[in-house]
């Protein structure tokens, strides 16, 4: 079931004539096209979708994190209309997905972008207008270290607090403290090797 | 589909306090309990432990546990495995480790020298034995593996993993019979490929030797001739 | 709310405040057995009376999304099977669900039928354990979740002989099954969904009439349908408090939409009606049984041209679910073009339904909390992953 988004983002801008929407082509089978938004109308994006009947996607299902390292990468996925707006270097995406449970249509997939990966990787939470974003919101801060700025309780939730990287990014190096173990890979070994130094047989 | 017609709604319950004689419930729920408690002595399906190991489940010809590799006639020279490393990339937890044996000269002999299991990583999902395009690594149907020996006993090697295709036969009779057929099928092929390839090359050679005859034939012929001339 | 976005790791819940020294501290989990697994939840107590209720996850996370990222599509397909450990062909056909919707690959009727078939045997296997477990956390150790484990028993037989293994199924492919069915299993089938119908009808009987259990779950737990679905909540829990949302439905997946079967709802939306709407879905899925077994057409298992080794799904992304039996379980997927995916996202149905934990519990007794987490239905493999 394809869910027509044209009819969707007129609406949008109709309803909201300020806010940053742009719709993104899937050039993949499954035919999920996207709509851009931008961070400051995030919120109000969303509280539109909710509350306008004929829309009704009152059901967030789905918050994913990706990072991109590469942002360029990320208008090969979702193709924009005219000219990219990916920024240079890194960036991280969430990605959000909607349905109707009244008018039963879906999915509705919206992007939010962050600047960078370091520095400016504040999104608004939708938490106020979704609670089925808050575990979420603080999963993708966990793994990916997106912070939600309004988010009632952001903290790790899959990670121990005193954890310091983000697992999930692309670029993060698996700690070098195995188990002194005899598998066949010698890679693990080493890599244990060099953390405890030989260790007896047990 | 109208939505009216997917709908099946709870019947209304009895709320606390409305019921008509409190304990009614618990009597029931104690009825069946005996009944079952009673059952469990004589209906065989309410039967459902053995006694191990006196009595053993059947095993399920389908039934998977660790890999192990499959040879033909002799477990030194008759192993099936390349070690082309297809399992080793598509392994999920990476349990397995394979060495490619070579010659003097550094020419693959395409059979591995080394191959280990890890069988305390290894998943038992079957991944291995469906990627094999040699019809080398299967599924092993053995469960009896514990060991106290966590280093030399759950890392098996060559020597454990090789086992005949008679073992295969005895264990998933279904599965190695139709690999068997196919197995002797590509052979066939393959020496049908051959004998037509020696039969074009005895034919070639024939017809070489034919044309050379034949050409000789007309040079001695021609030589013949010349001869007649020049004597004539 | 965080006070100060440059500082974004927590402090340790339990740090005690200023003028609650009438309030008690309990820290259930994880090791609780009435957790379902390694689950904690760090309760405040007036009383008796919960007034904060904060759940800490992660006890048994591994980070499945970034393990999968770093294999083949085909390698990931085994360790679905661990995320929600008693219902594994449910987890495959959600993952082959989305790899399909990625790649854009056909599936032979046969398979289809095949992957109904244990889709709704999963379905049963998961409500059964589920009347066992909740037995369980009011107290009624042994009998309820015993008969409920050696009928569970019979199919899972069943499993053993079409997939290799009891749990971990690893069966489907993307395009198809694995194998097809062996030689006389259908027949097997029909005898053991025959006979769940009597199983039920005197599981039902056994507990729906018991008068504690009536006083320990009647209106425990009810929250409005706006903030079910608000919340994100899905499968039973929802449909338990009557919103009419099913994905076999409203987005019939698979060959779902041949099929007769009605989509049982709740009134109130309690811990009873959870309970009792499980029944009635158990009944509907033998329904689909039935019909799925007699039509079951003869063809392909997988589709001829699926590629096994060497899958590099085209560039895009997408999002597919299916209708698990704790919920919603989704997959999101965006491929590269390479053999491994660059996103590989799991939307599990029993960590998301955790989300409005607490607003179910606040007000509650201390032994309510225990029956509205066994009502939810969680299974830690999937909520940590």
């Amino acid at each position: 079931m394809s869910l027509e988004i044209e009819p969707i983002v007129a609406r949008l801008r109709e309803a909201l004539p300020t806010a940053g929407i742009s719709l993104r082509k899937n050039p993949g089978p499954s035919g999920q096209h996207s709509l851009l938004i931008d961070s400051a109308s995030l919120i109000d994006v969303c509280r539109t979708l909710r509350d306008t009947p004929g829309l009704e996607f009152d059901f967030l299902s789905n918050v994913t994190g990706v990072d991109w390292p590469v942002a360029a990468k990320a208008d090969t996925i979702a193709i924009p209309e005219g000219e990219g707006t990916a920024p240079t270097g890194g960036m991280l995406e969430v990605v959000y997905h909607l349905y109707s449970t009244t008018l039963r249509t879906g999915p509705l997939v919206l992007r939010a972008r962050t600047v960078d990966r370091e520095k400016q990787v504040q999104i608004p939470s939708v938490v106020s207008v979704f609670r089925s974003a808050e575990l979420q919101e603080r999963e993708i801060f966990d793994l990916y270290g997106v912070i939600f700025t309004g988010h009632p309780d952001l903290r790790r939730i899959l990670m121990w607090d005193e954890f310091v990287d983000h697992p999930m990014r692309k670029d993060y190096v698996a700690p070098d403290d195995y188990e002194y173990e005899p598998t066949p890979h010698e890679a693990v070994l080493e890599k244990a090797k060099k953390h405890y130094g030989e260790r007896q047989k047990i | 589909m109208s939505a009216e017609k997917t709908i099946d709604r709870l019947p209304a319950v009895p709320k606390p306090g409305r019921w008509i004689m409190p304990g009614l419930g618990l009597i029931q729920g104690l009825v069946i309990s005996g009944k079952n408690a009673i059952q469990s002595y004589y209906k065989k399906d309410r039967m459902t432990t053995i006694q191990y190991p006196e009595q053993r489940a059947v095993i399920s010809p389908n039934f998977r546990n660790f890999p192990f590799l499959c040879y033909d006639d002799d477990a030194a020279t008759g192993l099936r495995c390349t070690a082309c490393s297809i399992c080793e990339n598509e392994c999920p937890p990476q349990c397995i480790y394979i060495v490619l044996d070579r010659d003097e000269n550094g020419k693959s002999l395409k059979r591995p020298k080394v191959f280990d299991i890890d069988i305390s990583v290894c998943m038992n999902c079957g991944i291995c034995a469906e990627v094999c395009p040699f019809d080398s690594i299967y599924m092993d149907g053995e469960y009896e593996m514990s060991t106290d020996d966590r280093f030399g006993g759950l890392m098996l090697g060559l020597d454990r993993l090789a086992k005949s295709a008679e073992y295969h036969m005895k264990l998933r009779p279904e599965e190695a019979s139709a690999v068997m057929a196919k197995r002797k099928a590509e052979e066939e092929k393959k020496a049908a490929a051959a004998a037509a390839k020696a039969a074009k090359a005895k034919a070639d050679l024939e017809a070489k030797a034919k044309a050379a005859a034949e050409a000789k034939a007309a040079e001695e012929a021609q030589a013949a001739t010349e001869e007649k001339g020049e004597s004539a | 709310m965080i006070s100060d976005s440059s500082m974004p790791y927590s402090a340790p819940t339990l740090e005690p405040g200023e003028d609650d020294d009438q309030l008690l501290r309990v820290s259930l989990g994880p090791q609780h057995p009435s957790t379902h697994g390694v689950f904690r939840m760090n309760v405040v107590l007036d009383g008796e009376t919960v007034v904060s209720l904060k759940s800490v996850f992660g006890y048994l996370h591994r980070n499945h999304e970034k393990l999968a990222e770093n294999m083949t599509y085909l390698s990931s397909m085994p360790y679905t099977d661990r995320l929600d450990y008693i219902c594994p062909l449910t987890n495959n056909w959600a993952l082959a669900h989305a790899v399909e919707k990625l790649a854009g690959i056909e599936v032979p009727e046969r398979a289809e039928f095949i992957r109904v078939i244990t889709a709704e045997l999963t379905r049963l296997i998961n409500h059964t354990a589920f009347m066992g477990f909740i037995l369980g956390d009011m107290g009624a150790w042994g009998s309820a979740l015993m008969y409920a484990f050696r009928e569970r028993e019979k199919i899972l037989d069943l499993f053993e002989d079409l997939t290799g293994a009891r749990m971990m199924s690893n069966f489907m492919r993307y395009g198809g099954c694995r194998n097809d069915l062996p030689a006389g299993w259908a027949d097997r089938c029909s005898i053991v969904v025959n006979d769940y119908g009597p199983f039920l009808d005197e599981l039902e009987k056994f507990l729906v009439g018991n008068e504690i259990l009536l006083a320990r779950t009647q209106d425990v737990g009810q929250l409005p349908q706006k903030t079910l679905i608000n919340g994100g909540i899905t499968g039973p829990m929802l449909r338990a408090a009557g919103v009419n949302y099913d994905i076999r439905k409203v987005e019939p997946y698979g060959i779902y939409d041949r099929f007769d079967f009605r989509i049982p709802l709740g009134a109130k939306g309690d811990c009873y009606d959870r309970i009792m709407i499980r029944f009635l879905e158990m009944r509907e899925s033998l329904k689909i049984l039935r019909q799925a077994l007699d039509q079951l057409p003869a063809g392909d298992y997988i589709h001829p041209k699926a590629k096994i080794r060497n899958f590099k799904p085209p560039v895009g992304e997408a999002y597919a679910r299916i209708e698990g039996p704790k919920g919603e379980l989704g997959f999101h997927l965006i491929s590269d073009g390479t053999v491994n995916p660059f996103r590989y996202r799991i939307r599990p149905p029993s960590f998301i339904n955790l989300t409005l934990l607490e607003d179910m519990c606040l007000g509650l007794d201390l032994a309510d909390v225990v029956i509205i987490l066994g009502s939810v239905d969680i299974v830690l493999g999937e909520v940590d992953r």
